[in-house]
């Protein structure tokens, strides 16, 4: 080989490795996103969750809560928020719950994801205890009601007046069942992490 | 080194073989180039058809032509064939045809490759297009696939569309990975980085662009092929995904790519001035640095696509002021075509007329890319027809003018022809005026609220999509003159001059007119 095609093959070899390595971080892109949004706390997920400590209630104003439910593609569960607003001080604990009932003939297992916009305000709300924390199995014919415990934090900036609290029921039974017997893997494609 | 000077000698007295094998085998740089450059104009007009048909369902409010899903393909695949199938192996095209030309290499630094880049494109394309005729349709989620859209809801046919774009990728990378080694290593003696002629410039740093964003696109694609079947949830909320991410990761390739359609016409406009000017061009070193500052900036302003997600204001206020520091660079060389011009001793064959076209419409684009950059206003503007009107005014005007531009310029080089002038003249006014009539009022309806990919609309958005509709037509047919004028240019016409324009600078002029089959086999001494 000449020494031309040897810098041809050089130049080009280290072209296809920056390929690899752009191509590899098309993948790192996802990692990395999910650590932007903890880190900045977008995305309205929300971060404070159990116990907290929150000093004195802000009476000198209020906040609208607004509560939602959907289904997620698939789900048959009704699932809908007791009351659909409250209106809370800052500071104030406050309890509600969401409905959920299992029209079905079998036994199903769902998990609820939140999710609070505007997201600016995701980590001022702070839930002491919520069903979303766990999986939620119903029965069938089942019908349940479930506990939502939250404060807002009186340090919420003041032109926030309102925060919609949204929930997403996704049905995760077909994974619970992959737990328990690797019998029926098709019931599980869709659902595998 | 004997061997390889023995090669050089024995090939010198080989013209092209016969027959249709030349172009199935050939590995000279000046077959792939004219196999790019009319591969990509079947696409330019087959794109074209499904604009046109867009356009004539457009014309009046309601349905008539086609129905709803169909209209919804035809913007898919008129953007996806336009962008991979029509500009890039254009530029692509120009690129082996000139670039070894105009450093005085022989040929292509890696030729055998060379052929294979060419020659995925076909296979790619047909697989694309052959989704028209499937069950389920054609991809109909536009040409920017947002997820669930391209992976949920999209129709069976999305797998192909998955390959299709693989195929291309690794086509574009293939070609890039050439021209930079071609750049790199195949100057002639004398020929230093910054006596490189801007084309040059202009598609060295493109072909990093590519060789940096391609990858993303595969990955991004690779990724809805995993979650269509394998099961995966990149893009799906119920399995912990997200579909936000779909929009990052994509417009992490898109944005470095709509710059990867503008570069290399930056480069043309940037050789065709100066000689029909007869000055040299005005700021040669800053026009390469502003390249090099566009191409980086294009890295840190992808969000602007997407103000309405529901980004936080620290992101907003960053990618707004990040994009609108694109137009200092922008400037500095639409300035320096300004200043190219002034005072030169100007005449307007069709080349230059293409070129000044693309520098006033260019313009115009650029200034309503800077007006959706104020984060505030896109929430107005967002998926409306000024976004269609605003990349219509980069991409056609723009992009498309500039390959007109320079095919004009190096058709006689190419063929030993000239073209007849007057009838580029009619081609370039027709495509002027039917390109303004075309998208200028885009603007309007747009800033009144129609919005984009819809195939009916309200009443009051009637007058101006008419005559949008007419304005395409006379666009789209007038390409045919194009067409009509390369075919007689490469029958016969005047013979040109090895120079063919006057004083024209750059190694590609001191070679035959028509270039004969190898160029530069000893490589000239550049002073």
């Amino acid at each position: 080989m000449d020494e031309l095609s040897r810098r041809h093959l050089k130049v080009a070899r280290k072209l296809a490795w920056g390929c690899v390595l752009m191509f590899g971080f098309g993948f790192a892109l996802v990692p990395l996103y999910d650590v932007f949004c903890q880190v900045t706390g977008l995305n309205g997920k929300v971060t404070g969750r159990g116990d907290v400590s929150i000093q004195g209630v802000d009476h000198s104003r209020t906040v609208r809560v607004q509560l939602t439910a959907s289904n997620n593609e698939g789900m048959p569960w009704r699932f809908r928020p007791k009351q659909p607003q409250l209106t809370v001080f800052p500071g104030e604990t406050r309890q509600t719950a969401y409905l959920a009932f299992n029209p079905t003939a079998r036994d199903m297992v769902g998990q609820a994801v939140p999710s609070v916009s505007p997201s600016e305000a995701a980590e001022y709300l702070h839930k002491v205890n919520c069903f979303c924390f766990d999986q939620q199995p119903l029965a069938q014919q089942e019908q349940k009601e479930m506990p939502l415990l939250f404060v807002i934090d009186p340090a919420l900036p003041k032109h926030i007046t309102t925060i919609t609290l949204s929930y997403t029921m996704f049905d995760i039974t077909p994974q619970q069942t992959d737990k328990v017997s690797l019998q029926n893997p098709d019931a599980s494609r869709r659902y595998t992490l | 080194m004997t061997t390889l000077k023995h090669s050089v000698e024995a090939e010198h007295h080989h013209g092209p073989a016969k027959g249709l094998s030349r172009w199935f085998y050939t590995t000279n740089h000046k077959d792939i180039g004219s196999m790019y450059l009319w591969f990509s104009f079947a696409m330019f007009l087959t794109g074209g058809c499904m604009a046109l048909m867009i356009r004539a369902e457009l014309f009046q409010p309601g349905l008539q032509l086609i129905q709803p899903d169909f209209f919804n393909q035809m913007t898919t695949m008129h953007g996806l064939i336009m962008v991979f199938g029509a500009v890039m192996p254009a530029f692509v095209g120009l690129a082996n045809w000139m670039i070894p030309m105009m450093i005085g290499a022989p040929d292509m630094a890696l030729p055998r490759m060379n052929n294979w880049s060419f020659w995925i494109l076909p296979f790619a394309f047909a697989m694309m297009l052959s989704t028209l005729f499937m069950a389920g349709g054609a991809p109909n989620f536009g040409w920017t696939f947002y997820a669930p859209l391209s992976t949920t809801y999209a129709p069976p046919s999305v797998t192909f569309f998955i390959f299709a774009v693989h195929m291309m990728g690794i086509s574009s990378i293939m070609g890039a990975i050439n021209i930079i080694a071609t750049i790199l290593n195949l100057r002639a003696p004398g020929m230093t980085m910054m006596k490189l002629p801007l084309f040059v410039w202009t598609w060295l740093i493109t072909a990093f662009l590519l060789i940096a964003v391609m990858p993303v696109l595969a990955g991004v694609v690779t990724m809805m092929l995993m979650d269509i079947h394998f099961g995966t949830s990149f893009f799906n909320a119920a399995g912990g995904g997200d579909p936000v991410l779909f929009q990052h990761v994509f417009w992490f390739f898109g944005h470095p790519e709509v710059y990867i359609m503008i570069l290399p016409a930056f480069g043309i406009v940037s050789e065709i001035i100066p000689t029909f000017a007869r000055k040299r061009l005005f700021g040669y070193a800053s026009m390469v640095y502003a390249t090099a500052s566009i191409a980086f900036l294009s890295f840190i302003v992808w969000a602007h696509h997407m103000f309405t997600v529901g980004m936080p204001l620290v992101g907003e206020v960053f990618f707004m002021f990040s994009t609108m520091l694109i137009a200092v660079p922008t400037g500095v060389k639409v300035f320096n075509w300004v200043a190219t011009m002034f005072r030169g001793s100007m005449t307007f064959e069709t080349p230059m007329l293409f070129a000044l076209a693309f520098v006033v419409l260019f313009t115009i684009g650029g200034f309503s890319g800077l007006m959706l950059a104020i984060a505030p206003a896109d929430f107005q503007y967002h998926d409306t027809y000024f976004v269609v009107a605003h990349f219509h005014y980069v991409l056609v005007p723009g992009a498309v003018f500039s390959i007109m531009a320079g095919a004009y310029y190096w058709l006689p080089k190419w063929t030993g022809n000239m073209y007849s002038e007057a009838l580029g003249k009619w081609h370039f006014w027709l495509s002027f005026v039917g390109v303004n009539i075309t998208f200028f009022p885009m603007h309007f309806i747009g800033l009144a609220g129609m919005p984009r990919r819809i195939p009916d609309y309200a009443l009051q958005f009637a007058d101006f999509n008419a005559i949008a509709s007419v304005g395409a037509f006379i666009f789209g047919f007038s390409q045919l003159l194009f067409l009509y004028i390369v075919i007689r240019c490469i029958r016969g016409g005047d013979k040109a001059t090895d120079e063919v324009w006057e004083d024209p600078e750059g190694l590609e002029w001191t070679v035959a007119s028509p270039a004969p089959y190898h160029t530069f086999s000893e490589p000239p001494l550049v002073k």
